[in-house]
């Protein structure tokens, strides 16, 4: 899934000190699992929103909505009825929610709550960890299910390099180093030998080296 | 012979090669370079010009090198895939070549974390190994990476960077195996402290033939002080200094210690020199460039051939 | 500000601080009536936006009393409630508030005298920070522009 985290209270505060009437607006996919912009996430945001805008003695209107999901226009359609009230819109979605909302709704200023972080899994409760970067040509397969990409801190496809100390990263002690990992599992699955071929310069094109990325099903536009 | 690089005629005429190295200095003062370089030049065959190391911006190493082959010298020019993609390191390749340097060492180059730099991107569009390809490619079949042919390609002597000590051991003879495979002409080891480790190492090497299908040069750092050994050991990642050697530095006093460091360096490079699949030495001595002459005096690789 | 009378909120579990505080009062031993209780089957039901809610109302401090840590009923209810009194004193620092404003405090349920002088410590803690930032705004104590 796609990780976020909440911005900074004060960065959120500044954006929309201007704006008396807020529409915000969480997500109930990604965010919602990762704990940075569900529901639960939309009500304290707006809470702490009240108590600070309280303290200075002024009131602020905050409307709260979660939709189903932020990046499909017909999710964010829904917000048609709520729109005209807000003079504001804040997104606790992912930047994709964030631009699916700015772009349907021009004449209101969009501003995001929260930092898109990385593609990662669960590695247990309350922690989330880097598992893939989108580089289109997935190599996992010829990796044991590890990918360098993602995991070595410097995207070797030919690792591991000097730097690796007991199966860790020289860049932390709490990183693992992906080239270890990926060699113990060609050990583990007999592909050993698979570890001598050289793994080609990486064609960026479909990494986003070509430019935005789109994905086109014809058997499925209208 | 597969270049003009002085290097290569060394290793191929069978006498045991010596580099040594210069850091280019942080900021406009080729004086620096000349100074270095001057120090090491009548007791090396060739000078390895770092890039940016330790991920501190400095001279371009190819600035440098060309500095230093105005001198009359032979600069191994050092290139980090961290800092270029693949455009800039072909065109920085072709340049330096176009300034007479033909000797040069690929690698991946230390995390950007480790320097002053460290909100920088690492750049990583290819590795070391895939480096030495490219480089390869330029100069063995005249093309770029995209394809294009290139009109008069530049002849490299290719060098990669092997470090027998990092983990696993079990995966390092093959991940030389895996330079050599992409091209490597020459390798320069990490500094070697643990001598029977390096020789177990060797003789793995030996064992698949590999010692006659690359030149190695041992890696040989002499020691200040007790105090840089145990930095070397606790803190350089993929660093092996064994207990013996910190105890034998400690054992002297503080005075004695460069000497008994440089004394280590030469009995190294003494037992070394037995080692099959051994071709020479390539001595790091870090800021302490003075000592080069004499370490390679005393450990009887003096005078350099003439090729 | 002398007469200053804080309104705190208590978030007492079933099991052991809302026993104390029945207990405080079975042997008459006295307790701010500053100190609003409101039972909960365990603190880790008590979440972040009951805090911070409380403070929204017009609360002046707020505290989650749950057992001691390791005899939670429901295995670890009360360490939960102690992460997110963490998170709201976070969110309080990061809105210039006193953080001291909202605490965790853990009790058995045999310990009526200290749920008293805990109340009683709480609330003069509270005096000493004075009123809620937002208590200008709070004409009758309790209602704030908020729906």
């Amino acid at each position: 899934m796609i990780t976020a985290e909440q911005k900074p209270l004060k960065e959120i505060i500044e954006y929309i000190s201007p704006y008396d009437r807020i529409l915000l607006v969480g997500c109930n996919e990604c965010v919602t699992v990762c704990a940075a912009g569900g529901r639960k996430e939309v009500g304290l945001l707006a809470s702490a929103l009240n108590l600070h805008s309280l303290k200075q003695g002024r009131t602020i209107d905050i409307k709260e909505i979660t939709l189903e999901r932020q990046c499909d226009p017909e999710y964010v359609e829904e917000l048609v009825s709520e729109i005209d009230r807000a003079d504001a819109i804040l997104s606790m979605a992912c930047g994709c929610g964030v631009q699916t909302i700015a772009e349907r709704y021009k004449e209101k200023p969009v501003f995001p709550a929260v930092n898109t972080k990385f593609m990662g899994a669960s590695q247990s409760q309350g922690i989330w960890v880097e598992r893939c970067q989108g580089c289109g040509d997935c190599l996992l397969g010829i990796t044991g299910g590890i990918c360098p990409v993602a995991r070595c801190s410097k995207h070797l496809l030919n690792g591991p390099c000097g730097g690796t100390s007991d199966g860790k990263c020289e860049i932390a002690p709490d990183v693992d180093c992906a080239w270890c990992l990926i060699w113990e599992r060609l050990k583990a699955l007999g592909m050993e030998k698979r570890y001598e071929e050289i793994m080609e310069a990486k064609d960026f094109r479909p990494a986003g080296g070509g430019g935005p990325r789109k994905i086109i099903r014809e058997d499925l536009s209208l | 012979m597969k270049t003009q690089s002085r290097l290569e005629k060394v290793l191929a005429s069978g006498a045991l090669a010596v580099t040594s190295e210069v850091g280019p200095p942080r900021g406009a003062i080729p004086e620096k370079v000349k100074e270095k370089a001057s120090l090491i030049k009548d007791h090396v065959d060739a000078i390895n010009v770092t890039d940016n190391q330790t991920a501190m911006v400095r001279m371009s190493s190819w600035a440098a090198g060309v500095i230093i082959k105005q001198m009359g010298l032979d600069p191994i020019l050092q290139m980090v895939t961290r800092d270029r993609n693949r455009l800039a390191m072909q065109s920085d390749i072709i340049g330096a070549y176009s300034m007479g340097i033909n000797t040069m060492m690929c690698l991946s180059g230390d995390h950007v974390k480790f320097g002053d730099h460290p909100m920088a991107n690492g750049v990583f569009d290819l590795d070391s190994i895939q480096l030495v390809q490219a480089v390869r490619k330029m100069r063995d079949e005249g093309k770029f990476q995209g394809g294009a042919d290139i009109k008069s390609p530049p002849k490299m002597f290719i060098g990669a960077a092997a470090n027998p000590f990092a983990d696993p051991f079990e995966l390092r003879v093959m991940r030389l195996a895996k330079k050599i495979k992409a091209g490597a002409d020459f390798i320069q080891t990490q500094c070697i402290f643990n001598l029977d480790k390096f020789e177990k190492y060797m003789e793995m090497v030996c064992d698949r033939g590999l010692d006659e299908q690359v030149h190695l040069l041992a890696g040989i750092t002499p020691m200040k002080s007790a105090g840089m050994a145990r930095y070397m050991k606790n803190k350089v990642p993929g660093m092996d200094v064994p207990d013996d050697v910190i105890k034998r530095m400690e054992g002297v006093s503080k005075e004695e210690q460069p000497e008994e460091g440089i004394k280590i360096a030469i009995e190294s490079i003494e037992r070394l020199k037995k080692v099959k699949g051994v071709h020479g030495f390539h001595i790091m001595a870090i800021e302490w460039e003075e000592k080069v002459p004499q370490i390679v005096e005393k450990a009887g690789l003096f005078p350099r051939p003439v090729v | 500000m002398e007469n200053f009378e804080p309104e705190i909120v208590a978030f007492c579990c079933h099991y052991c601080a809302y026993t104390a505080a029945d207990m405080a009062g079975s042997k008459r031993i006295a307790y701010p009536p500053n100190v609003k209780i409101i039972r909960v089957p365990c603190t880790g039901k008590v979440d972040a936006i009951h805090i911070m809610k409380a403070f929204e109302k017009g609360a002046d401090g707020v505290y989650v009393a749950g057992c001691l840590e390791g005899d939670c009923h429901f295995k670890n209810g009360n360490t939960r409630a102690k992460y997110r009194v963490e998170q709201v004193q976070k969110y309080l620092t990061d809105l210039g508030w006193e953080k001291d404003r909202v605490a965790m405090i853990n009790m058995s349920a045999g310990m009526g005298e200290f749920f008293a002088s805990t109340a009683l410590e709480f609330t003069q803690n509270i005096k000493q920070l004075g009123p809620s930032p937002i208590k200008h705004f709070n004409t009758d104590g309790h209602q704030t522009a908020v729906s």
